[in-house]
């Protein structure tokens, strides 16, 4: 089971509210080193809002957010990035207007480590030739898929200690859903800790070594990821078997 | 027209058109973040120019007088985001439209009650060793042309050629176009969005005084009321050239000036209709290309 001493980020009795809609209920979440940990559900369970309140987009109304020993709950977007977590988030939101070499570079906007960069850069078009190729193109003119590529490598520009991402597999083509699955385990290997929200729970459970079941804003199971694919109840309602 | 009164013109209206393009741009770089028109920007222009004034008969030299007017208004502009516009960030635009009338109005009361309401003569910033700048004049095909004309045009340049290296070519200018198109992005970048904001109020709030300070020098009437009709012709010139695109606003404001020069001299009694002129170009661009020369067609967001 998962050791305490080895967990980068953990999640106490999160509680979001959006006006007088109570999204998040009480959840509580723990995300070890080096581990795929993914959250499953339907629409509106709380999963994204989970995550801005992470990235700090949502202020929680009651909770911590436990990260290297030190609550970062209610710290703002940028104090979190700058403190190593990195978020890609739901529908990629690549800078249109800047190009694909000025959007990864909004990744490390912070890094002064010139060379480190370079080889950041190398390794991300490792991951993704497609990007090398069109690196003085305008992010708005990459097709979906690419800019999905493009989203995942700006956030590992920042060199996070935990990546989050948002829905990375939605609305792409059923090959494109495949790779983004495989780099994400390639990132993990090269020992990058992940934080996935998915819709797409089976692959997303394939790939994850820990996952948690989201209904309505509550946790209704979490359990070793295999064990949660051979779960009755998550094949009946998120892997679509009978 | 002959020859040398068509080069008087164009010089002329290549400097005044500088002028509104140095303000233009201001406008248009605080809309294309925000999404606001800063109604207070000719006010802000004007601050600097007072700065300017009194840093002079304080006794500073003209260069350091100039650059007190145009820091001071960079910080003056810097403020006024923090403390008027910043709480507003997520409120409905219309609420930060009135509050920059509003910034408007208070500027120019708090100039009339601190400078005086009566209009102050920017020569008094010249003495025995810059007094050529007002003096002197160049011969050129003809005509005569004050040399602070072609001074004033070469500042205006260089200083273009600074605010595009800024936005093109560094760090903050990523992050300001960056956040022209999504700020909350911006912020997951661990950017910190009000300090780039801020930055744009203060790089624009600078332009305009520049542009402030220069006028003053050709036209040397310092009055708390002085960038109001200036505002609105940058203003226009920014719509002009499509607001949002810096681009735009440079083009804008070159043609503004140019127009409204040419319009005068070609119909000499047309020459108290000069500001109406600018506003009938503002109606007639609104009508059939509200976009601007340069602007990206709006698409609306569901």
């Amino acid at each position: 089971m998962q050791k305490q001493n080895d967990i980068v980020l953990e999640i106490k009795n999160l509680n979001i509210f959006y006006g007088a809609i109570h999204a998040v209920k009480g959840i509580s979440i723990k995300v070890p080193k080096g581990k795929i940990v993914t959250l499953i559900g339907a629409n509106g369970a709380g999963k994204t809002s989970t995550l801005s309140a992470i990235a700090g987009m949502v202020k929680p109304k009651e909770g911590e957010i436990i990260y290297k020993n030190n609550n970062i709950a209610g710290k703002s977007p940028h104090e979190i990035n700058r403190m190593g977590i990195a978020l890609v988030p739901e529908g990629r939101r690549i800078f249109p207007n800047l190009t694909v070499y000025e959007n990864l570079m909004m990744g490390a906007f912070n890094r002064k480590d010139k060379e480190e960069i370079e080889r950041d850069l190398n390794w991300v078009y490792n991951l993704f030739p497609r990007l090398k190729e069109r690196l003085k193109q305008l992010g708005g003119t990459l097709s979906g898929g690419e800019q999905q590529m493009l989203a995942i490598s700006r956030a590992l520009m920042s060199r996070p200690d935990v990546i989050m991402m948002d829905e990375p597999s939605l609305g792409l083509a059923p090959v494109l859903v495949s790779e983004v699955f495989d780099i994400i385990k390639v990132i993990n290997e090269n020992g990058g800790t992940i934080l996935l929200v998915e819709q797409n729970a089976a692959q997303a459970l394939k790939i994850s070594h820990y996952g948690y079941v989201l209904e309505t804003g509550n946790i209704i199971l979490e359990n070793n990821s295999d064990l949660l694919l051979k779960d009755e109840n998550v094949q009946k309602a998120y892997l679509g078997m009978a | 027209m002959s020859g040398a009164t068509f080069l008087q013109n164009l010089f002329n209206g290549l400097m005044f058109g500088g002028l509104y393009a140095l303000l233009a741009v201001g406008y248009t770089m605080v809309y294309g973040i925000l999404r606001l028109i800063n109604f207070a920007h000719g006010d802000i222009m004007m601050m600097g120019v007072y700065f300017a004034f009194y840093a002079s008969l304080a006794g500073a030299p003209l260069w350091l007088s100039v650059l007190i007017g145009i820091f001071g208004a960079a910080f003056l502009g810097f403020l006024i985001d923090r403390v008027a516009y910043k709480p507003l960030r997520n409120a409905p635009r219309i609420s930060a439209l009135i509050t920059a009338i509003g910034m408007s109005f208070f500027l120019e009361s708090i100039a009339v009650v601190v400078f005086g309401a009566v209009p102050k003569s920017f020569t008094a910033v010249f003495n025995e060793n810059n007094k050529w700048l007002l003096d002197k004049t160049w011969n050129i095909g003809g005509a005569r042309i004050p040399v602070l004309t072609f001074i004033v045009f070469l500042i205006t340049a260089l200083i273009f050629m600074l605010l595009f290296w800024i936005v093109y070519r560094t760090k903050i200018g990523m992050a300001m176009r960056a956040i022209s198109s999504d700020i909350p992005t911006t912020s997951l970048m661990g950017i910190n969005v009000d300090m780039v904001i801020g930055f744009t109020f203060a790089l624009g709030s600078a332009m305009a005084a520049a542009g402030g300070i220069m006028w003053a020098m050709r036209y040397p009437n310092v009055f708390p009321y002085m960038g109001f009709m200036p505002g609105l012709k940058a203003f226009i010139a920014a719509v002009l050239g499509g607001i949002g695109s810096i681009p735009g606003a440079v083009v804008g404001g070159f043609l503004l000036g140019l127009l409204e020069i040419f319009l005068v001299a070609l119909m000499p009694s047309a020459a108290g209709y000069r500001d109406a002129f600018a506003f009938i170009i503002l109606i007639v661009i609104l009508l059939i290309k509200p976009d601007g020369l340069l602007g990206k067609k709006s698409v609306v967001k569901v």
